[in-house]
């Protein structure tokens, strides 16, 4: 299975069965309401927050200009405290890796926090086909694990659920009738999970940042679920893209203060929990053995090309919960592991600019997502230049035509006035009070859901004459 | 001070009244208006679209229009975001024209960014017995405009001004987005024409034709009795 399973995804169509869902809406509005409101308190509240974030933004194109330098000192420092480290070229590599790291210790039983490097590696099938068991532990990605659904957003997995459908899919699983109050299905979560953890022999995490100065990985939740998946199993794997190293201690704080705020409004997520190497001596916890697998999957391939830009991404999802595109259609629907407007990036250029037509053209390039981000990436930028990019892969010829026909006419005001009198000709017969009800053309899909202005009867250059007197 | 108008396309074919609103105001307020003919289109279709090429001929095309120009006034604050942040953008590596290209991004303003910052105006003498609402367009936020109309319309006599819920929410116009994602762009402009309706105003304001005529279309599709009203017609009111 690769990451372009999805090359054919409908992306009309599942946007269209979201919006026609009125549970997942409801769902939508209310998480993503929730989490911008606390991004913009959150921002609010930090003094100089904007210069904070022009500094992690400063921090990461540093660290992607000298990656290659911070990515060795990254692996040394982790061979120093008695660490492993593995290097994935593709996603099928970073598999085999963490499948041999789980034979090799004859591992039986996994425990995963949350990781959507691990999702975009699809690991979970490897590993089962392998005759491990896998858990996933974070809450809601423990809930779409057992309904067999990929996460719907970056950090709340499960948003398209409601705590009806949870109580259903967890019934099913567990072969009890649950309530479905909240607090009772959080305590079935814990009762089981506890289980798992008992059990687990190996513990698969991300990394949210690991900094090449120390080798320390910082994992950052918000259940307590990452500490306990790295230090109850003898045996601890994070994975990780490349593009998260950063490279000294002191630069993270600087991430810590942005990461919750920007994602929930949080001034610190619950928990951050820092690994350096495996357990040491006189230490009294901590796994017997760590690996950390450096996965690649495409991210070079990005970081000698305008979108480097995209690399500095800290998987916050602010940028989800800004999108009225994302609001209204959900992750889903945009048919790779990472959704919204970032997703609308990430995916192209991870997988297949042609064979992801729709994604970045399904944005308003409204800048909602710009303003929410921690690092402030350009994103509308790069959904634009994606769409240029997708003109030398998969051109449409009447397209290009009828733009090129339409810049011909505009660079010519003898030819732009002709047109404005041939529109209003055409247009003004079918107004009603100023309204078309019905446009021919692509002016169809207008009308659909709206009515269009008719030209007026003068354009404002004929009136410009009376102006002038 | 004398000023150019730059209509917008948009503007030109179908808001007319919006540049007469436009020129009546500034020239109440002392400032001379001329209006360079060959004028069209800023070029932001093309770019939006990743046609950077045809961008490129509108935008030398724009360039050369205003280059006499001491000052340019765009009653639109999306054209202003082409010229201002996207033109000098679109010239990089073009020593000749990226130079052009900036000089006009200094010399250009959006309608409420050259009252308040450049005339330092934000009283002016405007009248509108009514109650209204107010829309941000999504082009402001990337100027950094996110207070300036607000200003302008708080100084209006008369004006009962109610406030908007997720007033800064995209109202799904986005110009080929419009078209080729006709439902997404229905649910969202469906839901700003609903929180518009909540307010029971007389008019809502914003700044940009496009946004006006997808929210207008939309409210006249609902036949709703809210009318559509750019910062300019209401500024030129006294």
């Amino acid at each position: 299975m690769s990451y372009a399973q999805h090359e054919h995804h409908d992306f009309l169509g599942a946007s269209a069965q979201a919006l026609a869902d009125p549970t997942l809406q409801q769902a939508l509005t209310r998480l993503t309401d929730t989490l911008l409101a606390g991004n913009r308190r959150g921002y609010a509240a930090l003094a100089d927050s904007s210069e904070l974030r022009d500094h992690a933004k400063r921090i990461k194109e540093h660290s992607l200009a000298h990656l290659d330098q911070y990515l060795e000192q990254l692996e040394a420092s982790v061979l120093k405290f008695g660490g492993k480290v593995h290097w994935a070229a593709t996603a099928e590599d970073a598999r085999r890796i963490v499948v041999e790291i789980a034979k090799k210790a004859n591992c039986k039983h996994a425990v995963k926090s949350k990781s959507m490097t691990s999702e975009e590696i699809h690991l979970n099938p490897a590993l089962e086909q392998a005759g491990i068991e896998v858990t996933e532990t974070d809450f809601g990605e423990f809930i779409i694990q057992v309904a067999g659904e990929r996460p719907s957003h970056l950090v709340a997995p499960a948003v398209h659920h409601t705590r009806e459908s949870i109580a259903r899919v967890l019934s099913k699983h567990l072969g009890e009738q649950l309530a479905d109050d909240p607090k009772s299905l959080a305590m079935v979560g814990r009762r089981v999970l506890r289980e798992k953890f008992r059990q687990a022999d190996m513990g698969i995490t991300g990394a949210n940042f690991a900094v090449a100065e120390t080798g320390t990985i910082v994992l950052v939740t918000n259940e307590g679920n990452g500490r306990l998946t790295t230090t109850c199993p003898r045996v601890h794997v994070a994975i990780m893209g490349i593009e998260k190293v950063i490279p000294r201690f002191i630069d993270l704080p600087v991430f810590l203060k942005l990461l919750a705020r920007g994602a929930t409004g949080q001034t610190l997520s619950v928990y951050t929990t820092l690994i350096t190497g495996p357990r040491q001596p006189g230490e009294l916890d901590g796994a017997e053995e760590f690996h950390l697998v450096l996965l690649d999957n495409g991210r070079s391939k990005v970081l000698a090309t305008p979108f480097r830009e995209s690399l500095q991404c800290i998987r916050c999802g602010a940028c989800l919960n800004a999108c009225p595109v994302y609001r209204r259609i959900g992750g889903h629907a945009y048919g790779g592991v990472y959704s919204g407007p970032i997703g609308s990036i990430l995916t192209p250029l991870y997988d297949s600019v042609a064979a992801n037509p729709h994604l970045p053209h399904a944005s308003s390039l409204c800048g909602a997502c710009q303003a929410a981000c921690p690092v402030k990436i350009n994103i509308p930028h790069m959904l634009i230049g994606l769409r240029e990019l997708q003109h030398y892969h998969k051109p449409s010829r009447w397209e290009r035509w009828a733009y090129g026909l339409w810049s011909m006419v505009l660079c010519r005001p003898w030819a732009y006035r002709w047109a404005l009198w041939a529109a209003r000709l055409l247009l003004r017969r079918n107004a009603q009070n100023g309204w078309l009800s019905q446009m021919p053309g692509p002016g169809a899909e207008w009308t659909k859901v709206r009515d269009f202005p008719a030209p007026a009867a003068k354009s404002f250059r004929e009136r410009w004459k009376e102006l002038e007197s | 001070m004398h000023v150019s108008l730059m209509i917008t396309c948009l503007g030109d074919a179908f808001f007319p009244d919006v540049g007469v609103a436009t020129v009546k105001l500034l020239r109440r307020l002392g400032v001379s208006v001329d209006f360079p003919q060959a004028q069209t289109c800023c070029g932001q279709p093309h770019f939006n679209s990743g046609y950077h090429d045809d961008a490129r001929d509108l935008a030398r095309h724009a360039i050369t229009a205003f280059a006499k120009s001491p000052l340019v006034v765009t009653p639109s604050g999306s054209c202003a975001a082409m010229v201002k942040l996207e033109y000098p953008e679109l010239f990089h590596g073009d020593p000749t024209w990226h130079d052009r290209a900036v000089d006009l991004a200094k010399r250009t303003h959006e309608l409420s960014d050259f009252l308040v910052n450049v005339l330092k105006v934000e009283d002016v003498g405007a009248r509108f017995d009514g109650k209204a609402t107010y829309h941000m367009a999504c082009h402001l936020r990337g100027l950094g405009l996110v207070d300036e109309p607000l200003r302008l319309i708080q100084k209006v006599r008369g004006l009962q001004l109610v406030p908007l819920e997720r007033y800064d929410e995209c109202c799904g116009f986005g110009g080929s987005f419009a078209v080729r994602y006709p439902q997404i762009s229905g649910a969202m402009v469906t839901d700003k024409a609903a929180f518009i309706e909540k307010t029971a105003v007389d008019a809502v304001i914003a700044t940009d034709a496009g946004c006006l005529m997808n929210i207008g279309g939309c409210l006249n599709r609902k036949g709703s009795k809210v009318r559509i009203l750019h910062l300019a017609e209401l500024l030129a009111q006294t």
